[in-house]
């Protein structure tokens, strides 16, 4: 069970090798977290996550191997996660993402395809099962990770923001559709974080760190604000990037 | 019917089926399903002990029997409150022995968490007056007392409803002439010296309880407020009077926002409620709710704390390690958390039940709004005092604590344990407090 402060035992975390997904594990551990479900692609990272996490304090870490390009699989991966738990699964993190390279993504269908699937399609369908599955139990947590880049599409990136996109608006419904199950959603919106899906990209102000980030959601568990921002200032970030007039957005989000 | 429900701090809801038995037979046979369940009274319980995510709670209310009351013994339904109780036995002069904070708890209830009140380094806890009650554990209805099922009877009093459902309770009354309370108020400067004068002279009063400053620090760090009554006789007042108290005169109408209650707004509120008492004050005559249950003035005053809810820390220590107390409210004071005016209080000796949360000493209990980043670890910092005190905190407050700590805080848990196995073997009574604290499997 999560306790006053949010801080949950039991979590499953579905794309756990991501390196946000690995901070926000540790802290969680550190606090109160004692069994893990670390759901990837990749064996090898997993096994370093769970590593970790066992470092951090949990107890018992299991793991899941799944491809986010099957989203007909995404039900079963979540029914494996849940019954490798075997217990109440006080918390659900979906860190499923892939940055792509938009300029040679953009005019070919099959990655665009792909992008829109592994951001969007999957986790989409992922929540339809979590939901059922947290709702039945009368209580539990969901954790998506957006982006800011859901707020408003650029040029230089607008396959992966609209995919992001995509995504937060079905979590700001699905909030919306939890009110009174005992089942609390949030979708945490952070900036750049420096990691190894955005090595390479320039840092605009306010980039953080993967720890910057898991501290913000740690704060955030405990006020059950459906958007968190990290660093929170992006809160007022986003409010000026919605209303900046398109012509002067366009110069401030696509200069190289 | 399915419905979220909360503890009074309004953390950590979940969604549980609702059922109303109205007798013995009705719990027997909810208990007989096999499902896993709960019971729940008034939902005073600051964090998760009745409520069960997903399972049955059963809501004792339907329990509403009151029985003549005879040479002082009364046999009460485990969902009357003690306001209902009050109501009845006041006028006629009887008094409940042990009240807690608030009339608006069931007699259910204060079995569950075996309640103290400001009597309690003199009179001892509620189970001290029960004397004898029926509990419906799944696979039998039973009379457990002192003299029978013994064993069962200690392990069920301050174990949050997980040895059995209780249906009713038999308690021994006080006497009582007036409703009325014979009060002395003291003021102190800091933490040593209203500590110093409870250890000398609280023996001399039936009710003593301090409130004390938790956010002032340095040379007033602990300065309190000593409030110390006995009831009026019927010598003591011109017209002794039988009335029970009167329902809530002002009720929170909306959850305020969660930023009204801030460092800044309770340390004004503290600084303000201290300055208004006088130094020293003797003999005022007070209604009896007025003096042990100020917060039932104000209905919902939960919603206060707005949205984010809180959590309330109540822990004790023994004589010996006194110190405790300073330490924490030291460490509370320098974090500059919100901290209301929190209750320092004397205990007498505990009693024979493994979870019961008394032991001679003393007690703090803080109300902390939720929200401040530091607070969790500075809870986790507060329980590592409290274990090396050999002191322990309270699970009907409690809403936080590392379950890896349950044991060392009750180091009789293995007793309770022991016979929660013989009498419930499946684990059928459970709560998410119990899963969160892990004291019963699955």
């Amino acid at each position: 069970m999560e306790n006053a402060f949010g801080q949950p035992q039991n979590v499953v975390v579905l794309g756990g090798s991501s390196d946000i997904a690995r901070a926000i594990t540790k802290r969680l551990c550190a606090a109160r977290t004692r069994t893990v479900i670390l759901a990837g692609r990749n064996a090898t990272l997993l096994g370093e996550a769970a590593d970790e996490a066992q470092e951090y304090g949990a107890a018992r870490v299991g793991t899941v191997l799944f491809d986010a390009e099957e989203p007909q699989h995404a039900a079963a991966t979540v029914r494996e996660a849940f019954e490798k738990m075997g217990d109440h699964v006080d918390l659900v993190v979906i860190a499923v993402g892939l940055l792509g390279a938009q300029s040679s993504d953009e005019d070919a269908a099959d990655a665009v395809a792909r992008l829109i699937t592994i951001n969007f399609t999957w986790p989409a369908a992922a929540l339809a099962e979590i939901r059922r599955r947290l709702v039945t139990q009368g209580s539990g947590r969901i954790l998506v990770i957006s982006s800011i880049a859901a707020v408003r599409t650029r040029r230089s990136a607008y396959l992966y923001a609209s995919a992001k996109a995509g995504l937060d608006r079905m979590c700001v419904g699905l909030a919306q559709s939890l009110e009174a199950t005992g089942v609390t959603m949030q979708i945490l919106r952070p900036g750049v974080v420096r990691t190894k899906m955005s090595r390479g990209l320039a840092e605009p102000p306010f980039t953080t760190s993967a720890n910057e980030v898991a501290e913000n959601v740690m704060r955030a568990l405990a006020t059950d604000n459906v958007v968190i921002w990290s660093p929170p200032i992006l809160r007022y970030v986003a409010f000026l990037i919605r209303h900046l007039p398109t012509a002067l957005w366009r110069r401030v989000a696509d200069r190289e | 019917m399915s419905e979220v429900l909360v503890g009074w701090g309004g953390r950590t809801p979940s969604v549980s089926t609702v059922r109303v038995p109205r007798s013995e037979e009705d719990v027997a046979r909810e208990l007989s399903t096999g499902e896993a369940m709960i019971a729940r009274g008034l939902g005073r319980s600051y964090g998760d002990a009745a409520q069960l995510s997903g399972g049955v709670v059963l809501a004792n209310r339907g329990l509403s029997h009151i029985g003549p009351i005879v040479d002082g013994v009364v046999t009460v339904g485990a969902g009357v409150s003690l306001d209902e109780l009050l109501a009845i036995a006041l006028p006629q002069g009887w008094f409940v022995p042990v009240t807690p904070g608030t009339r608006q708890v069931t007699i259910g209830g204060a079995v569950a968490a075996d309640v103290h009140g400001k009597n309690h380094h003199l009179d001892g806890s509620f189970a001290n007056y029960v004397r004898s009650m029926r509990l419906i554990t799944p696979e039998a209805t039973l009379l457990v007392s002192p003299h029978e099922e013994p064993e069962l009877f200690w392990a069920t009093m301050g174990a949050m409803g997980l040895t059995g459902v209780v249906t009713s309770v038999e308690l021994n009354l006080s006497r009582v002439e007036t409703n009325q309370m014979i009060v002395d108020t003291d003021r102190f400067d800091d933490l040593a010296s209203v500590m110093n004068e409870m250890r000398l002279r609280d023996v001399n009063y039936q009710y003593s309880v301090a409130w004390v400053d938790c956010m002032s620090a340095g040379k007033t760090m602990g300065r309190s407020i000593l409030t110390r009554a006995r009831h009026a006789s019927a010598n003591d007042v011109k017209h002794p009077r039988l009335d029970p108290p009167g329902p809530a005169r002002l009720s929170i109408p909306v959850r305020a926002p969660s930023f009204v209650l801030n460092a800044w707004s309770v340390r004004v509120f503290n600084e303000l409620w201290y300055r208004r008492t006088p130094r020293h004050e003797e003999g005022s005559i007070v209604p009896l709710g007025t003096f042990f249950h100020p917060l039932d003035g104000v209905r919902d005053w939960n919603l206060l704390y707005g949205r984010r809810g809180f959590v309330q820390y109540q822990f004790c220590v023994p004589e010996e390690n006194a110190d405790a107390i300073s330490e924490v409210i030291e460490l509370l004071a320098r974090s500059k958390v919100a901290s209301f005016l929190a209750v320092l209080k004397r205990f007498g000796p505990g009693n024979r039940a493994p979870l019961s949360f008394p032991l001679a000493g003393w007690t703090l209990a803080l109300d902390l709004p939720v929200g401040s980043a530091k607070l969790p670890d500075l809870l986790d910092e507060l329980d590592r005092i409290v274990i090396t005190a050999n002191g322990r905190v309270y699970l009907a407050k409690d809403s936080r604590l590392r379950p890896e700590y349950v044991s060392l805080m009750y180091p009789r848990l293995e007793e309770f344990l022991r016979v929660k196995s013989r009498v419930d073997p499946h684990g059928q009574l459970t709560s998410d407090l119990a899963r969160r604290l892990q004291l019963v499997g699955g």
